[in-house]
């Protein structure tokens, strides 16, 4: 204990070096906010919150962290929804927030140079007077950073077109554990030696401090179009998915909703969306005129084809909106109709939306819980959302066991447990269920070559083997996942 | 899914003697159709081939998936005339050495081809790989899905890695529509115009999927469909005073596989620089020069010291590969020398994930 307390008065110490008083969090009412991401279910208090403005700094503190063995979180704005986040109670939160500045602007290269602090869509208004936007686009996009997004290998609505932010990053600047600073990637198509750009794009924060990022910039498309269509069933909506992607065509955005969405988000967003259909499907279409015009009646006549009720177009800005605006409120939409809900992220392929969905239903009978299903179509990441009261007695408990069932059963239709909200500390269980192992063990092999101590956030992504080989026994004895007593949302 | 591919599992075999190989300390080359032996550093001198030659096969392809998983060691030229029966095809345009050539080479390699600047290079579209890593292990990663952030990205380590952290078995990929129609318009212009012309096209959405430069010409591929392209047709041809080029498939075939007449009749080493698009003409550089991707990708045939060559990509940004040419320069690196942080971060991960060192010691750089 002693010894212990000895290393946190000398990490206070040589911080204080560092930092001004007023970047060196230690009071518990300070360090409270930090306490928790987007998923704040899971809540933690740091020894320390530190808010460097240079990479000097980043390297001076982590340095320091390293050789007192004090476990470093790193953190932008805090909108994950998997704990990421989350801190260590013996380390401390490097927040990143004054990180914020757009670095340069390369009009001819259409790329920005930016900080890791500055948030995602400060980006795209900083590109737009330049006719450029940045394309991955999370919902958390007006306080989500650059940083966070590269850590995360965050998504959005239309990376089935624009890809997942691992495209659109060129060139990312990381401090190592041991405070070193490397460029990883560059200003070109291709770099020499591993991907490690790559490698570090969605690594949560486990293998370096992220300090820089160049992003690539898109011209902006000249017009867009979205069409909705209505279906009587879910299974000639999903169906329909893969008929447009069969005829040719990619989409901006491919997004589905079902009916309990429907009728949330209806009655919260008035979108105008039929209220009698099963499902309904928004296709955005983008391009110049002639491309445009010739997708939207392939994809008018594919839906038709595919049995929609109803096939609507809008044109004009404002139809456009409206239809989106209850695809994006439907989060919010579906929090209205029940006390709590507990929001899923598996991929399937797309050939298996019909036949998970059916089976995302039966499960919603046999745990007696309602499900509103909202997703990416195009991609096939699925955001079901498992309605339950916390309040009524053993809910809480149904619906992380049906939600545990929906990602085991993406992964047996060729999926994955996360699209794009990360593993973090929430589905670290779930990562047994995925990779076997040996997986694990060159996962741990990865990390240990980065971070040989596990000092960058440490407990989050990859489970300790004996947590899983512990997890596998549990499952065959009684099904249950352990710390029930944990609410998520 | 039926195809003219033949279905040979090898994987036990293959990993047998992986096995073996960790045994005996004894080093692997790893061999796929053997068309890229010039490319890198030599290959480890050995008689431990490890012949994926053996192991092809289609496992999974769904065309409405826009994916597919195929056995590392099936032809490249297989795979494309599958894809193309299903009007698909890989968006990366990878460039084949010889009729041998096989997916895991490709990559293995990660050298893209003529679309690359346009919809995005091999790394942009592998989604999951299979592979026996350093321990002797099959193992995989990722899948046939886009968005999938559980784990750390494996697959995409392995491209470019040139066999030096495992041996694939087998990869997913993403696939794209094959464009209706493609049709390739040739310019007078000069380098300088030849830059604004492409980046002027960019921005105005010009479907362009490929562009060359080689004295004087400037040849544009535009994919798309019918009406689409019918759309610039006018342009091209009024405003930018274009002619249509005839033989536009045999041209771009030449030009990725490296048979265009530039490629062929080099007696000096040749240079790939990968440059920043907007790096303006190199004057040093002006003699027997190719350029693609709309300026990223400069192909130069130069006697000039490796160290100059180098030294001058650099000062714009970007690098230079001696693609071929190891005969004349057996001591010059074929890849440039990286910062020595990262090539510790290099040799740290060598050493994590083929601590035996078995898997092709050395083809990327000495010492990994």
């Amino acid at each position: 204990m002693n010894t212990q307390l000895e290393s946190h008065n000398s990490l206070l110490f040589a911080l204080r070096e560092i930092l001004e008083e007023k970047h060196l969090l230690t009071d518990k009412e300070d360090l409270k906010p930090y306490e928790c991401d987007g998923l704040s279910a899971y809540q933690c208090l740091p020894l320390a919150v530190v808010l460097p403005e240079t990479i000097e700094e980043v390297q001076k503190i982590v340095r320091v962290c390293e050789s007192l063995r004090i476990p470093i979180v790193a953190r932008g704005a805090g909108t994950g929804l998997s704990g990421g986040a989350l801190p260590d109670e013996g380390g401390i939160i490097l927040g990143l927030s004054r990180f914020n500045n757009i670095l340069d602007i390369d009009d001819e290269n259409m790329t920005m140079r930016v900080q890791p602090g500055v948030r995602n869509l400060a980006i795209s208004e900083a590109a737009a007077p330049y006719g450029l936007y940045y394309a991955p686009d999370p919902s958390s996009q007006i306080a989500c950073s650059i940083g966070g997004n590269v850590a995360e290998n965050a998504g959005g609505v239309h990376c089935l077109k624009y890809g997942l932010t691992v495209h659109n990053v060129l060139e990312v600047k990381i401090v190592t554990v041991e405070g070193e600073m490397i460029t990883l990637g560059s200003n070109t198509l291709d770099t020499p030696g591993y991907d490690l750009l790559a490698l570090i794009t969605g690594s949560e924060g486990m293998l370096g401090i992220i300090v820089e990022v160049l992003v690539k910039l898109l011209p902006r498309p000249p017009l867009t179009k979205v069409l909705m269509a209505a279906f009587d069933n879910i299974e000639d909506a999903g169906h329909a998915v893969g008929a447009i992607i069969s005829a040719g065509v990619i989409p901006a955005g491919l997004e589905m909703m079902d009916r309990l969405a429907i009728q949330a988000a209806e009655a919260f967003a008035h979108a105008g969306y039929p209220l009698d259909a099963e499902a309904i499907l928004l296709c955005e279409l983008d391009g110049n005129k002639e491309q445009l015009n010739e997708q939207v009646s392939i994809v008018a006549d594919t839906l038709r084809g595919a049995n929609a009720t109803t096939v609507v177009m809008a044109s004009s800005k404002e139809e456009q909106a409206k239809l989106w605006a209850g695809r994006k409120a439907a989060f919010p939409a579906v929090g209205r109709i029940s006390p709590d809900y507990y929001c899923m992220d598996g991929t399937i392929p797309r050939k298996n939306i019909a036949s998970v969905l059916k089976r995302i239903n039966e499960l919603s009978e046999k745990y007696d819980l309602r499900v509103a299903n909202v997703f990416h179509a195009g991609d096939g990441n699925l955001h079901p959302l498992i309605l339950f009261d916390a309040n009524r007695r053993g809910e809480l408990k149904k619906a992380e066991r049906f939600g545990a069932d929906i990602l085991e059963l993406c992964v047996k239709m060729g999926g994955t447990i996360t699209g794009e909200h990360g593993v973090g500390r929430e589905k670290i269980d779930q990562m047994c269920v995925q990779f076997n192992l040996d997986e694990l063990t060159q996962f741990h092999s990865v990390k240990h070559a980065f971070d040989p101590y596990e000092l960058l956030n440490p407990g989050k992504a990859v489970p300790a083997l004996h947590r899983c080989a512990e997890l596998g026994a549990m499952h065959v004895h009684n099904g249950e996942l352990p710390h029930p007593e944990i609410p998520r949302f | 899914m039926p195809s003219a591919i033949p279905s040979r599992d090898s994987s036990l075999e293959l990993q047998q003697q992986v096995q073996s190989s960790l045994d005996l300390h004894s080093p692997l080359r790893i061999e796929g159709g053997n068309t890229k032996a010039f490319y890198g550093r030599p290959a480890v001198q050995t008689s431990n081939v490890l012949d994926l030659q053996k192991h092809t096969g289609v496992l999974d392809y769904d065309p409405s998936e826009l994916a597919i998983t195929i056995r590392a060691g099936t032809r490249l030229k297989d795979l494309e005339v599958l894809l193309a029966s299903h009007q698909q095809m890989l968006a990366f345009e990878p460039p084949s050495f010889g009729i041998n050539s096989t997916i895991g080479g490709v990559v293995a390699a990660g050298i893209s081809g003529p679309r690359r600047a346009f919809s995005g290079s091999i790394r942009d579209a592998i989604l999951g790989v299979e592979m026996i890593n350093g321990e002797g292990k099959i193992v995989h990663f990722g899948g046939q899905v886009m968005k999938n952030v559980a784990g750390y990205d494996m697959s995409r380590l392995m491209v470019r890695s040139m066999g030096t952290l495992g041996a694939i078995l087998s990869v997913s990929l993403r696939l794209l529509p094959k464009p209706e129609k493609e049709i390739t318009y040739v310019l007078e212009r000069t380098q300088k115009e030849a830059f604004i012309g492409s980046q002027k096209w960019r921005r105005d959405h010009i479907p362009m999927s490929a562009t060359t430069w080689y004295r004087g010409k400037l040849y544009v591929r535009l994919s798309g469909t019918e009406i689409t392209l019918n759309a610039v047709e006018s342009h091209f041809l009024n405003v930018e005073k274009a002619e249509v080029l005839a033989d536009d498939v045999a041209f771009w075939l030449a030009i990725k596989n490296h048979q265009h007449i530039f490629f062929q009749r080099i007696s000096k080493p040749l240079w790939r620089l990968s440059l920043p698009a907007n790096t303006p003409v190199i004057a040093r550089f002006e003699g027997d020069l190719l350029v693609e991707w709309g300026g990223a990708q400069r192909w130069i045939s130069n006697n000039a010291p490796a160290n100059i060559i180098r030294s001058v990509a650099k000062r714009f940004g970007g690098y230079a590969t001696l693609f071929h040419g190891q005969k004349q320069l057996p001591e010059v690196p074929p890849f440039p020398i990286l910062a020595p942080e990262l090539f510790a971060l290099h040799k740290s991960l060598k050493r994590k994930l083929d601590p035996q060192n078995i898997f092709n010691p050395g083809r990327l750089y000495l010492g990994l």
